[in-house]
């Protein structure tokens, strides 16, 4: 009997390590492809060491941004917000891992069902932001009082939802810019690109007037490259906070004497390696993960759709990529003005979120409305990405006081759907809310004509 | 030999275009080679023999080396052309 205890008791240790429990999750989709011994190894071993690798960059990360905060505070009496989908899912990875790393697998399952059994043919292939999906709603319904297995059975049904609706809402727009149905996005800012496709349609007169007949300046490509926009842009906020918040102040008590300009320049600089090195991680947990997936769900979904990653649209319209991040960013910096005349938290523009998301704003408006569309559209979606973080960082629970969140609209407009739903009538609300999505996802024939209508 | 696909942030679209490119080299019936996904800051010129990039980074891994540029990353016509030219200058078939 003790030995039978004993041994429950090592297997859950096991389990509640989430680097085993994603190690185990690849082996088994290794060994579902009938790989060869080395193979097998090599990918358990390294998505074992990438998740460690992630909650390694996570301290480096919160070195970098702590003392933001805290500055920010000082300089301008409200808090400040940096949203970044990295910073924030390797925080929350501390104390959410295992559950996150049970509701991707799961919620990867019910996405291959719903493909399987309902009209909605999507396959989800953007591994990293299924990752940070999954984290998110472990927080959520961990918030929200679920535990153990209701907690990732909800996590995942919600997550396979998701998945699918995501690519589903935007597929319209998809159709009408790539001239077919075979291919779908996958990035969970679909809410903020469809606005700005519809956005584009105000101006479907002037549809013709596209961006790409003008000649714009390429030489910003080199925000494309993560590292550098990420260290660029908290380089400069740093710097801004710190003039505001004062020599005295951040040389007193966060900086033990070194200048405040040099320790603010640091500290960007420490934020960005943060992140390089959680992206490497996520790139080594996900890198054996995503392929079997991809394996799987082509056996079994015989006409799936993948839903692939945004920059899958930039080629469309290279114009709009850049018209749509600087439109975008605008959006954020009007709704930061907004924002201090309101005297709510600040959500700050980072400019990695507003530039991937701003791009594809900017390529689906232009789609329906030519070059005012691309600006109108990705404008919308600027300010969209800004607001919705101020109403997410309330259900997230503690996570909503880190400096950070998350960035991108469709994690703003899910976390708000289930959290609010908790807070007016708990667990049993997101339950009774599931149920009734996936009654209605299986619905054969419902109101999707414009499938046949657009192409 | 190696081949390394390459994308901004080195997470989605770079992956991706690994997944396709191992997919071809099945197809087509090559071994030998390994195929891996990065994002444009980490990779440097000798991280792979040949690389793969959108053309949209075109310009900022241009320093990478023996540089295969996609139109257009979806296109697996284009990517199985590409891929084949290069599997056949390296003598691989």
């Amino acid at each position: 009997m003790t030995t039978m205890n004993e041994f429950l008791s090592v297997l859950v240790d096991i389990l509640s390590q989430p680097a085993i429990l994603v190690a185990a999750i690849a082996l088994i989709g290794l060994l579902a492809q009938r790989k060869n011994l080395s193979e097998i190894m090599k990918g358990a071993i390294k998505t074992f060491v990438g998740f460690i690798v992630i909650a390694s960059g996570a301290g480096i990360l919160e070195q970098g941004l702590s003392p933001f905060g805290a500055m920010f505070q000082e300089a301008f009496n409200v808090s400040g917000v940096v949203p970044n989908n990295e910073a924030i899912v390797a925080l929350a990875l501390n104390e959410y891992g295992t559950n996150t790393a049970l509701i991707m697998f799961f919620g990867m399952i019910v996405n291959v069902l719903i493909a399987r059994f309902t009209r909605y043919k999507y396959i989800f292939l953007t591994g990293h932001h299924t990752l940070y999906m999954a984290c998110m709603l472990a927080v959520i319904m961990a918030v929200a009082g679920f535990d153990t297995i209701p907690l990732i059975a909800a996590g995942a049904v919600a997550l396979g939802i998701i998945m699918t609706l995501s690519p589903a809402i935007l597929q319209p727009f998809m159709r009408q810019l790539t001239g077919n149905d075979n291919v779908a996005l996958g990035h969970f800012s679909a809410v903020g690109y469809a606005i700005s496709g519809l956005t584009g349609k105000l101006f479907k007169k002037s549809k013709e007037h596209s961006t790409e007949n003008i000649d714009f300046p390429k030489g910003l490509g080199f925000l494309r490259d993560s590292t550098v926009s990420i260290a660029l842009t908290m380089i400069v906020m740093y710097i801004i906070v710190a003039l505001f918040a004062g020599s005295t102040f951040i040389e007193a008590e966060l900086s033990d004497g070194t200048n405040y300009l040099v320790f603010s320049l640091m500290k960007g600089g420490s934020f960005a390696a943060g992140v390089f090195i959680i992206l490497s991680g996520v790139r080594l947990v996900l890198a054996e993960i995503i392929p079997a997936f991809k394996g799987i769900s082509t056996k079994i979904v015989p006409n799936a759709k993948p839903a692939l990653d945004v920059p899958i649209i930039y080629t469309y319209a290279p114009n709009a990529v850049l018209i749509g991040f600087f439109s975008s960013f605008i959006g954020g910096i009007f709704s930061m003005g907004i924002m201090f005349v309101l005297g709510t938290t600040i959500i700050l523009p980072g400019v990695v979120p507003h530039f991937f998301t701003g791009a594809a704003a900017g390529v689906l408006g232009n789609a329906t409305g030519g070059i005012k569309g691309s600006v109108a559209g990705s404008f919308v979606n600027g300010i969209i990405i800004s607001f919705l973080p101020i109403f997410l960082l309330p259900v997230l629970g503690e996570l909503g006081f880190a400096n950070t969140t998350f960035s991108d609209a469709d994690f703003g407009v899910s976390g708000i759907f289930f959290g609010t739903l908790a807070n007016y009538a708990g667990p049993i609300a997101i339950v009774i809310s599931l149920i009734v999505i996936l009654g209605l996802m299986l619905i054969p024939f419902g109101k999707k004509k414009e499938a046949t209508k657009n192409v | 030999m190696k081949f390394l696909a390459v994308c901004g942030s080195g997470l989605g679209t770079s992956f991706m275009v690994e997944m396709n490119i191992q997919q071809i080299l099945q197809e087509i019936g090559v071994t030998g080679v390994e195929v891996s996904h990065s994002d444009l800051s980490s990779a440097t010129p000798g991280d792979a023999d040949v690389f793969f990039l959108a053309k949209d980074i075109a310009e900022g891994g241009a320093h990478l080396g023996e540089v295969i540029v996609l139109d257009n990353i979806i296109d697996m016509d284009e990517l199985r052309d590409k891929v084949t030219k290069v599997v056949k200058e390296k003598n691989l078939i």
